[in-house]
């Protein structure tokens, strides 16, 4: 029957004889995510030196000669796509998907171990790829991470030949990647877990994994068939997108294709890709928060069904991002109602977090701090998320700096808190020490801080109607020079927060080598992945005999038990007798 | 046990094992279930591909249709005899008949490659006659969906060439048939669906 | 415990933030004051959810910080509270909706008296068209587009030979009259924006979309595309001028239709060769310039831009700034062309000159102008041939020392800071990213090569 017989099959390992297969050609799921991982660091860095030099010519415009208009906006294009597809979904997916499945679902490895592998290594050429368009004539695309046709394949945009085919194809290369990782994640879950591990005990971390994966397979589709579309009319000379037009003075040779048709399959994707980034933060944070607030996750069952909701909302909302895009605009009474419904689970996401605290017994250790970090950026993301998911104000603040600041906010600083508490709560497990406790609150400190300085200011600059995407502003009447001066803060407050991100980098390395003793459980956590016989897991993670699951992933502070914590493996008769006589306690929240 | 009465369960409240929504389910090997999530990942593929045909017709006014070549429906029949062959290399193999299984895996995949062919003649018939990829989107539409069908067709000879391999050297190929045998009647039903929508524009 | 102070300092201190901060909307000049009021009813209704979330979010860390001598509750749900929660979330949720659908309601019905005009979008330039008499716009499509052409008119609609033809970025409008406006793209996608408006609409080519309001506020207020557009699309601005019923039709009426822009003489060589006369006691008698006299060569340059730069002197867009020396020589000797006619004549003689490369006389780092000059191919060309399509002129064999004085005028508002010269003040943006002389005089070295 079901689960109990998938546990006891024979899995295959692949164990690992010489260096190469263990570290490089590994199959193994924990070495993989750390590939995975390191790969999108590197890539981030790219990027985040791409948004410096945004921010130093906005700051001081045309003061730097190597940061022309082209070179602006391949910047702004190339670290919007980096940090959207190349690190986040990579990360939280091909890294703590990889690492935290097996583990915490007590699986030996993923279902397909040598098709994970070659996940990553498909994942690896798409980022050569990206990152050759850097080195081609013309270099990358300039033309917003949206590559919105006609201007992406035309003269006028950067890297309207060698830059964009480039990016179509390591688009491509990505979308196989993930979709080889993502047949193992959603395999895994549904097949793979241990002896009594059924779905609804499942920590909300694989929760959020799972359904991001599940959606990312269903939309990532979409990008692969606009992508093949427009390489069709970029080589081609096909017009599916490309409507007649004049280029650089001369009629170019398309007829009737259409733009909005572009923009439709792409938000169908990129619309959920926000989802596909924020699903996991969701599920890794609850459970952060829940370990270090020594409580269980207040209301799991709400959370587990919003994560389906928001799942399957987020494929009928896509076309708020097309509000003013010149798509019938009856479109907009739908999709505004669809977007603003979409609110609601994800507020009731935010209340049970924090009502995971009260009462809690809060450990206030680096995870935590950054977990009580993203609260705070998430709920101000999503609630400026309100103002643009409402067709009449979209119509207003959208092309301006409120949507940068917005979805920086929520899909970029929020997930990359999260991605922060994650590393600093895994860590041990991963490596067997603690990172520096001090360095990681400076990290936090500097990190959490500066961001908000960052962002806050600019949704008033999109108040006061600043557009998007422009290299400079020159004397535009309405722009105050107030705004300049703010943008020169801004940037400080960029360059301070990129900087302290070398400091974490270096508690990484230091800590890998130096760090404290981290035992096989240092926060007393009850998931099935610090109960491992070995920290850090060996290959096939559980010695001779797969784990068995008594319990679900949060009895933190059960009345009766000896400890405030009770590993989801110990059996009842192991804890104290009357340990769960506790369904009545629902009214501790006066 | 459904499944949203399985989501309806506390699991706080039952301790202890197996555990609180446990009993049902279907069995089925790992690389069943992985194979059926890439038959809804393809069956996403190719419905975004509808739609964006459909819409591309809607959006604008310069669709001049294409004329189908009638061996498109001698390639469909022939795509149709390859699952048949591939449904009896299934049958055969469960009844442990060796020479069967080899059999009918040959015609399943001299099939295949046939109606590859088919699709390639169709294609040479479409270009003799002048239409060329780039001159309206119904021609574009057709050289494109038609080859990502095919593409995905040589993917799965890729694997049925594993299999015949295995099979001469007298491995255990059960799994391998049957993973065959329903890709193979995805891209079919996927194929019909097509084919249905170029027939009706 | 920190974080929970931290945290409440950051909501006070984005509440101060909020009322201290001198940004916030441009005082308004159109009918959507109602966007404005959803955006505030949004901004208190989410402005409250943010104080009260965190403001528990700190109490929970102050009250339930670690103890070790306590134990958390153990609480998996209380499903009264979260009912209640859902409910008035998705209460809150709908009062925002509400207001907002009524106003996007209003958005997308054009009042039936709303008077259209057209805004065409192209890289990176805003032209305008007007219906004529008839109130009827004529078609249009991209593939009639050419430089005797730019709107694409359709030559046998009788609807189009009395459309007002504005070839320039700057607009006007009656106050208090509602309009529509509809887009067109003749290339990529662009987004007509005016912020004093609060609406704002995509311009797709291929298709014609649409958006309406009613000016309330007179004043002259910036155009501003808000879809990325190419390497210039920092600089596709444009101006609309909101004045009284009877400017408006006073500006309308001097603007040329569609018929008069085709039945405009050709220029008469033979004429304009008289006329040249007091032109090539500097520009030479073959057009080929003087830098001495500092007059740049003028054969091979085309038409549109020597009849519109003679325009703008005679206007008194060009030749009148105070630090314009050599403009204001140049100012007098073009008002001598009285009219339409006699440009036309002067100009066609120019284009009869032998066209011969004009001397380098500027050096410079060719690759790195080489570099510098990927920006300006944009607009002006790989060879730098000029492109007529983005009221770019030719470069390439023209005067370099010209060249590099007009870049030094555009980069410090000489040329191009004039109310009136869109195109000029485009250029301006662009002239800014040349950081100091020495990059001028690379790129100009580099244009000599081409």
């Amino acid at each position: 029957m079901a689960y109990v017989a998938i546990a006891d099959r024979q899995q295959e390992l692949h164990d690992p004889q010489s260096f190469l297969t263990k570290y490089v050609w590994s199959q193994d799921h924990k070495v993989i995510a750390i590939q995975y991982a390191l790969t999108a660091f590197a890539v981030g860095i790219v990027a985040v030196i791409l948004s410096n030099m945004m921010r130093l010519q906005l700051a001081w415009p045309n003061e730097f000669a190597f940061i022309d208009p082209q070179t602006y906006y391949q910047s702004i294009t190339m670290h919007g796509m980096i940090m959207v597809i190349y690190l986040l979904t990579a990360l939280f997916l091909g890294g703590f998907g990889n690492y935290l499945i097996p583990l915490m679902c007590g699986a030996r490895d993923m279902v397909f171990p040598f098709m994970n592998m070659l996940s990553y290594w498909v994942y690896l050429l798409s980022v050569v790829i990206l990152m050759s368009s850097f080195l081609v004539p013309g270099g990358p695309t300039g033309a917003g991470w949206t590559l919105y046709p006609p201007q992406a394949l035309l003269e006028g945009t950067p890297g309207s030949n060698w830059g964009i085919i480039l990016m179509l194809v390591s688009l491509v290369f990505f979308i196989v990647a993930f979709t080889m990782g993502g047949l193992n994640y959603v395999t895994t879950v549904l097949q793979a877990r241990c002896r009594g591990m059924t779905l609804m005990r499942l920590p909300l971390s694989v929760w959020g994994i799972f359904m991001a994966t599940v959606i990312g397979l269903l939309v990532f589709p979409a990008l692969l068939v606009s992508g093949i579309m427009m390489t069709f009319d970029k080589l081609f000379a096909t017009s599916f997108f490309m409507p007649a037009l004049i280029s650089m003075g001369e009629s170019a040779d398309y007829s009737g294709g259409s733009p909005i048709l572009f923009q439709h399959l792409f938000w169908f994707f990129g619309h959920p890709e926000v989802y596909i980034v924020a699903l996991p933060a969701f599920g890794v944070v609850s459970d952060i928060i829940s370990t270090h607030s020594r409580k269980n996750i207040f209301g799991y069952r709400m959370m587990v069904w919003a994560i389906v909701l928001i799942g399957g909302l987020s494929l009928i909302v896509w076309a708020h991002h097309m509000y003013v895009s010149g798509m019938n605009p009856y479109f907009g009474f739908f999709f505004a109602t669809t977007t603003l419904l979409i609110a609601v689970p994800t507020a009731i996401k935010v209340y049970n977090w924090v009502l995971t605290l009260w009462r809690g017994n809060i450990r206030l250790n680096v995870p935590m701090l950054f977990a009580i970090g993203f609260i705070f950026t998430f709920t101000h993301g999503g609630l400026t998320g309100l103002f643009l998911g409402n067709v009449a104000t979209d119509a207003t603040l959208t092309d301006t700096y409120f949507v940068v600041a917005h979805f920086h906010m929520v899909m970029g600083v929020a997930p990359l808190l999260v991605v922060m508490a994650s590393i600093y709560h895994w860590y041990p497990k991963v490596t067997g020490r603690m990172l520096n406790e001090k360095l990681g609150k400076l990290h936090f400190w500097v990190t959490f801080l500066g961001t908000y300085s960052i962002y806050l200011p600019m949704h008033y600059l999109g108040f006061l109607g600043i557009p998007r995407r422009y290299y400079a502003y020159g004397e535009t009447d309405f722009i105050p020079n107030s705004a300049v001066d703010v943008n020169i803060s801004i940037t400080i407050a960029t360059l301070i927060v990129s900087t302290i991100q070398l400091v974490f980098l270096f508690n990484l390395a230091y800590s890998y080598f130096r760090g404290k003793k981290a035992g096989p459980n240092p926060w007393e956590a009850t998931t099935l992945e610090w109960q491992t016989p070995d920290t850090p897991p060996q290959h096939g993670n559980w010695g001779p005999e797969l784990p068995t699951v008594y319990r679900w992933a949060f009895d933190y502070s059960v009345p009766g038990a000896v400890n405030d914590y009770i590993p989801q493996n110990q059996p009842s008769d192991e804890t104290t007798g009357d340990a769960h006589e506790t369904s009545d306690t629902g009214g501790g929240h006066q | 046990m459904s499944l949203i009465r399985k989501l309806r369960s506390k699991p706080w409240e039952t301790p202890g094992f197996p555990g609180p929504d446990t009993d049902g389910g279907v069995l089925l090997p790992d690389k069943k279930v992985g194979l059926w999530v890439f038959i809804v990942v393809m069956a996403s593929v190719f419905g975004l591909f509808t739609v964006a045909y459909n819409m591309r017709i809607e959006l604008a006014t310069d669709w001049i249709a294409i004329p189908k070549p009638p061996v498109l429906w001698l390639n469909t029949a022939i795509l149709v005899l390859a699952s048949v062959a591939f449904e009896r290399a299934k049958a055969a193999v469960h009844k442990k008949l060796t020479g069967d299984v080899k059999l009918w895996l040959v015609v399943g995949g001299a099939f295949t490659i046939g109606f590859l062919l088919g699709q390639y003649i169709a294609w040479q018939q479409l270009l003799a006659s002048g239409y060329a990829l780039s001159d309206n989107p119904a021609n574009a539409f057709f050289y494109l969906i038609t080859g990502m069908h095919g593409l995905h067709l040589i993917g799965g000879l890729w694997v049925w060439s594993r299999t015949m391999l295995r099979v001469w050297q007298g491995f255990e190929v059960t799994l391998s048939v049957e993973l065959c045998t329903t890709y193979w009647h995805a891209l079919l039903l996927i194929w019909i669906v097509l084919f249905g929508l170029l027939l009706s524009t | 415990m920190l974080i929970a102070i931290v945290l409440i300092l950051l909501v006070i201190g984005s509440v101060i933030f909020h009322f201290v901060s001198p940004w916030w909307f441009t005082p308004i000049a159109s009918n959507w004051g109602s966007i404005d009021t959803t955006i505030n009813i949004t901004f208190w209704v989410t402005g409250t959810v943010f104080i009260l979330v965190n403001l528990f979010l700190a109490l929970c860390i102050i009250r339930f910080r670690y103890s070790k001598d306590r134990r958390a509750d153990y609480n998996p749900e209380n499903k009264k509270l979260e009912l209640w929660l859902t409910l008035i979330t998705a209460a809150g949720v709908a009062a925002l909706l509400a207001p907002g659908l009524i106003v996007w309601a209003d958005f997308v019905e054009v009042p039936e008296d709303s008077a259209n005009f057209e805004v065409v979008g192209s890289q990176w330039q805003w032209r305008f068209r007007f219906p004529g008499e008839d109130g009827i716009l004529g078609l249009t499509d991209a593939k009639y587009i050419s430089i005797d052409n730019p709107f694409g008119m359709h030559g046998d609609d009788p609807n189009g030979q009395d459309d007002i033809l504005i070839r320039n970025n700057t607009v006007h409008l009656p106050i208090g009259e509602p309009v529509n406006a509809l887009l067109r793209s003749t290339d990529v996608l662009h987004n007509f924006a005016v912020p004093q408006f609060r609406a704002k609409m995509d311009i797709v080519p291929g298709l014609v979309s649409y958006m309406w309001f009613e000016p309330t506020r007179k004043g002259t207020f910036e155009i501003l595309c808000e879809e990325l557009c190419g390497v210039a699309h920092y600089s596709m601005r444009g101006k609309v001028t909101i004045e009284e019923r009877s400017d408006f039709d006073a500006w309308l009426a001097s603007q040329p239709t569609y018929a008069d822009t085709l039945t405009m003489p050709a220029g008469d060589v033979a004429t304009g060769l008289n006329q040249y006369a007091a032109c090539a006691a500097c520009h030479g008698t073959n057009g080929e310039g003087n830098q001495q006299l500092n007059a740049p060569k003028l054969a091979g340059m085309e038409t549109w831009y020597l009849t519109q730069q003679l325009n703008h002197y005679k206007a008194g867009i060009r030749g009148t700034h105070e630090d314009d020396i050599l403009g204001q020589q140049m100012r007098p000797l073009a008002m001598t062309l009285f009219d339409d006619a006699s440009v036309a004549n002067v100009v066609a003689y120019i284009q009869t000159l032998p066209d011969n490369p004009a001397p380098t006389t500027i050096q410079g780092d060719i690759r790195r102008g080489a570099q510098i000059y990927t920006t300006c191919a944009s607009c002006h060309g790989k060879n730098g041939q000029g492109i007529w399509s983005i009221n770019a002129p030719r470069q390439a064999g023209m005067s370099d020392w010209y060249l590099a004085n007009q870049l030094r005028n555009f980069k410090s508002r000489i040329r191009g800071g004039h109310p009136d010269d869109g195109f000029g003040w485009q250029m301006s943006l662009m002239a800014d990213i040349l950081n100091n002389d020495k990059a001028i005089n690379d790129v100009v070295a580099y244009i000599n090569t081409l």
